[in-house]
């Protein structure tokens, strides 16, 4: 086991390198495009764009850029803005990583245990009513865009019915957990719903599958003729099983999830988080801050599959040896 | 089936988009509209109001007339007809979901049969830079191309786009999205070929060219067509994310998505701007996936895009 | 369509029944939506099935499941992928020890050890912690026999339980059966292909062809003086060693599809002895030793003579 996630571990720091690297050429490497102008912004003097590429060292050769590159942003860590001049960009991805990891532990847990749910329900009841409605439900809910479902649940929340049944729901805005726990969940419940939508529709289609393969196997009819409740069956032999494939999907969603992928969410909901700073960023170009969070996202990424990669050790014994 | 005749008809409907401008509602839905009028119930009103609610800033356009001659579903901020937008951003997003998802078909069939026949070093080369793709978030990967691409285009030897081109974002999205396709080919192929019929032919000298065309694609096809309508749907569900983000199709043309982020600061007072475009999303998205499950059943039942969606 | 049709079969206690037939004749599938195994909607079983005079097809699963397991246990033909890929060895049979029984986890995997002493699994403390990819073939088979035999079944079905074996293991595993047989006085039932293994193990034989029972009788009767042309066509592709035949018999033809069984003698079309009567369904016959065919016992004494050397080995 130790050397399983040794290996995943080295694994993942070579992911993080070719990622890293894959980020560099994109922004100081694309044909035709001049890096400096980009990452100094829309009016830029003489004076800042001599500054820029002195300090990415975009008059030096492809490896020392990279290098720079990656001093300024994980060793030196002052990497800043040339939009809003001065402002470091670390630290602000420091101080907005809780609110996306809020939003989206939150909704994880939620579409964890809805998906799951709905999954297990609509194998349980193949060939009654409730298993094609579930999968048709699940179908809508991954042909919804989160941002627009996003603001149709603002626009029922906080204007339609805002006045009636939804007047306990406050305004959009985050409360940090520290200062008040109730707050906090009340803040992110329907961002958490929103979020959550999606990758239930997912996972309950994904374990519905697995699950009716599982169904099929010869394990399971071994275990049938052991006398165990169908329950029990599909609960501890054909789900257990079925599982597997579910986690290392979760590795991949919530990885890039907490890396970025929810922006949406959190600009719908104005949620301060990483997302909502690569948002502003965006509408700026503000190119330093953009490349923070991208590489940031994609290292907590590789991180995160690193992570379920050896939780799938524990749940497959199979893949401990391999 | 359903599902087809549903995308039929809002295929249609987006192609009329010319001729509802020009000859139904007589607008140009790509050039403001400040100072214009319409006529409602006999009266001549403004398409953008005063406020004369509340503090009274600035103006706010007419919302549905319900009436398909004239601002069906109102107006946009700068006084343009939604409806009007509507159908030619539906124009644009169908165009960019399935060339791109065209695209990544294509490129992905290649790469992935590639991997999955020659093996050796291409399949290293290539499965490692799937890998990589695959780990990077793909919107975040599609809002770093789209970032540096945005303001001078691409401009790659004798390849010019312009910034506003249509092309950018297809070409992006395709990109992005190629691993998931590609990696799960690279799979059936690499079953294939410890198959029978295969080392058959191989060991008649048949050339590589001539197994790949006559025995690996006619059995990798039917996943290709499983994938695709799939592959449409999240493409334009990426497409309107990425114009959302204003960083996709750029104005003053329109898609879903920037018709949504027209709608963004109109939410409360008049919602159906950006109601509109994502009920039109959700009802393409859906007949999508329900065509693309029709075609698993139909063609492949064991074909999985990433996670088996 | 009838996959199998018009079986009659009775196991006695400590009995060991064969039923031998080729391949993909419903054999397995039968037997087991008998038992409730599989949940094919378009899988019917009619008639009557008595387990100790007490009628159970019909039965709602709730009173199966107590049957199944705990009075009659199951092998299976593939142990690579019976047992799930997941649990630990030890874990499985104790799980099916307390669903049936009020007995503590430790005293579940204390038998779950025990028994895989008993079915030869060697240092069973030690692989009771093992997960299923940690056996070979053979071994896992073992372990799907010790959770057939956890609960002290009367009656164990075994389907092919030799088939995807090689043939060492093949004949160490009917060994650890008879043995086992003897030990816990169940009856089996004993589905398989191979005339090799029926002459070993079982009591009586029921050679099915296409559904439907072509011959029965006790295994001396059925393998010294076979009466179908069928069952001769199965001795004859036997390998033997006393005698000096150099080419195996094989059947000619292949076997009838379920889907269009003949109207008459579903073997015929096969057969080389056929005749007129042929066209007519032959009903089984005889006393104690039962055959369906239309031949004469002269004809049938003088033609198998013919066909068969019959060996002494029986």
């Amino acid at each position: 086991m130790a050397v399983f996630i040794l290996r995943r571990l080295v694994s993942a720091i070579l992911v993080m390198f070719s990622i890293s690297i894959l980020v560099f050429l994109i922004f100081f490497a694309t044909p035709g495009v001049d890096p400096a102008a980009r990452i100094a912004g829309r009016s830029a003097t003489p004076q800042v764009l001599a500054q820029v590429k002195h300090e990415f060292g975009l008059d030096r050769p492809l490896p020392i850029r990279y290098g720079l590159m990656m001093d300024h942003l994980f060793i030196k860590q002052d990497l800043a803005s040339y939009v809003n001049v001065g402002d470091k960009v670390i630290p602000q991805i420091e101080a907005a990583a809780p609110v996306t990891l809020s939003l989206v532990l939150g909704a994880a847990v939620i579409w964890l245990v809805v998906g799951v749910a709905g999954g297990v329900i609509a194998a349980a009841n193949r060939g009654k009513f409730i298993d094609p409605l579930i999968m048709f439900l699940g179908i809508a809910a991954i042909s919804v865009p989160a941002y627009w479902l996003g603001q149709v649940v603002n626009l029922i929340t906080q204007s339609k019915l805002h006045s009636s049944i939804f007047s306990w729901v406050p305004p959009s805005g985050y409360v940090a957990l520290s200062s008040n726990p109730g707050e906090w969940a009340l803040h992110l419940l329907f961002p958490w719903l929103t979020l959550a939508a999606l990758y239930a529709g997912i996972y309950a289609r994904v374990l519905r599958a697995e699950l009716v393969n599982a169904l099929n196997e010869d394990y399971v009819r071994t275990a049938r003729a052991k006398g165990l409740s169908e329950r029990r069956i599909l609960l501890r032999h054909a789900l257990r099983c079925s599982l597997i494939s579910i986690v290392s999907l979760f590795g991949l969603d919530f990885g890039s999830l907490i890396g970025g992928a929810a922006l949406l969410t959190e600009v719908v909901f104005g949620l301060p988080g990483v997302g909502q700073l690569t948002y502003t960023a965006l509408q700026n170009l503000d190119l330093p801050v953009i490349m923070g969070t991208v590489m940031y996202g994609a290292f907590f990424v590789v991180l995160a599959n690193a992570v379920v990669d050896v939780a799938y050790g524990f749940l497959d014994p199979r893949v401990r040896l391999a | 089936m359903a599902g087809l005749v549903v995308l039929m008809f809002v295929v249609a409907i987006c192609l009329l988009a010319p001729v509802y401008a020009h000859s139904v509602a007589h607008v140009n839905p790509f050039s403001s509209n400040l100072q214009g009028t319409t006529m409602i119930n006999g009266k001549r009103v403004q398409v953008l109001q005063s406020n004369t609610q509340g503090l009274g800033f600035g103006v706010t356009p007419i919302g549905p007339t319900w009436n398909l001659q004239h601002y069906f579903l109102g107006a946009d901020n700068q006084g343009r007809d939604v409806f009007a937008r509507l159908l030619y951003g539906g124009r644009n997003s169908l165009l960019i979901g399935s060339a791109s998802a065209l695209l990544c078909c294509l490129v992905a069939a290649i790469l992935g049969i590639a991997a999955g026949y020659f093996g050796g070093p291409i399949d290293w080369v290539l499965s490692r830079i799937f890998d990589i793709v695959w780990a990077f978030p793909i919107y975040l990967l599609a809002i770093s191309l789209s970032v540096v691409l945005l303001t001078t285009g691409l401009n790659v030897g004798p390849l010019h786009v312009g910034p506003g081109s249509l092309l950018l974002p297809i070409f992006i999205i395709a990109a992005v999205f190629v691993p998931y396709v590609a990696r799960p080919l690279r799979g059936i192929v690499l079953s294939l070929r410890q198959r029978e019929f295969i080392q058959a032919a191989v060991g008649s000298g048949a050339s590589d060219l001539r197994i790949l065309w006559k025995e690996i694609l006619p059995n990798v096809a039917p996943s290709i067509i499983v994938f695709f309508p799939l592959m449409v749907a999240f493409d334009m569900l990426t497409e309107s994310a990425l114009s959302f983000l204003s960083i996709g199709v750029q104005p003053p043309a329109a898609s879903w998505g920037t018709i949504i982020n027209d709608g963004l600061g109109l939410l409360y007072t008049r919602p159906w701007v950006a109601l509109a475009p994502g009920i039109m999303i959700v009802i393409t998205a859906v007949s999508l996936n329900i065509l693309g499950d029709g075609a698993r059943d139909a063609f492949d039942p064991k074909a999985k895009l990433r996670g088996s969606i | 369509m009838h996959a199998v049709d018009g079986l009659s079969l009775s196991v006695g206690r400590k009995e060991v029944v064969g039923i031998v037939g080729e391949s993909g004749s419903g054999k397995s599938v039968s037997m087991y939506s008998m038992l409730g195994l599989l949940r094919e909607p378009n899988v019917s079983v009619t008639g009557s099935v008595r387990f100790e005079g007490r009628e159970i097809l019909g039965l709602a699963d709730r009173e199966m499941r107590v049957l199944r397991g705990r009075d009659i246990g199951m092998i299976f033909q593939d142990p690579m992928t019976a047992l799930t890929p997941v649990y630990k060895v030890g874990w499985q049979i104790a799980e099916q020890i307390r669903a049936h029984q009020d007995v503590t986890k430790a005293q579940a995997r204390q038998r779950a050890v025990e028994l895989l002493g008993e079915v030869g699994i060697p240092e069973p403390h030690r692989r009771v912690d093992q997960f299923p990819h940690e056996f070979s073939g053979g071994m896992r088979q073992r372990v799907v026999i010790a959770m057939a035999l956890s609960c002290n079944p009367k009656l164990l079905i075994a389907d092919e339980p030799t088939t995807a074996l090689d043939v060492t293991t093949q004949a160490q595993i009917l060994e650890l059966m008879g043995k086992l047989q003897d030990a816990y006085d169940s009856s089996i039932v004993l589905i398989t292909h191979d005339m090799g293994v029926i002459s070993e193990m079982a009591d009586r034989v029921v050679v099915m062809y296409a559904g439907r029972p072509a011959e029965i009788g006790d295994r001396r009767a059925v393998i010294r003086t076979p009466q179908h042309p069928y069952t001769w066509g199965l001795l004859g592709a036997v390998p033997r060693v006393e005698t000096k035949r150099s080419r195996l018999a094989t059947i000619p033809g292949t076997p009838v599809s379920p889907l269009n069984v003949p109207t008459g003698c579903a073997f015929a079309p096969r057969c080389v002895h056929r005749f007129e009567k042929c066209d007519e369904r032959p009903v089984l016959r005889g006393d104690g030793h039962l055959d369906a065919c239309w031949l004469s016992s002269e004809q049938k004494v003088h033609l198998r003579a013919g066909t068969l050397e019959i060996g002494e080995g029986a």
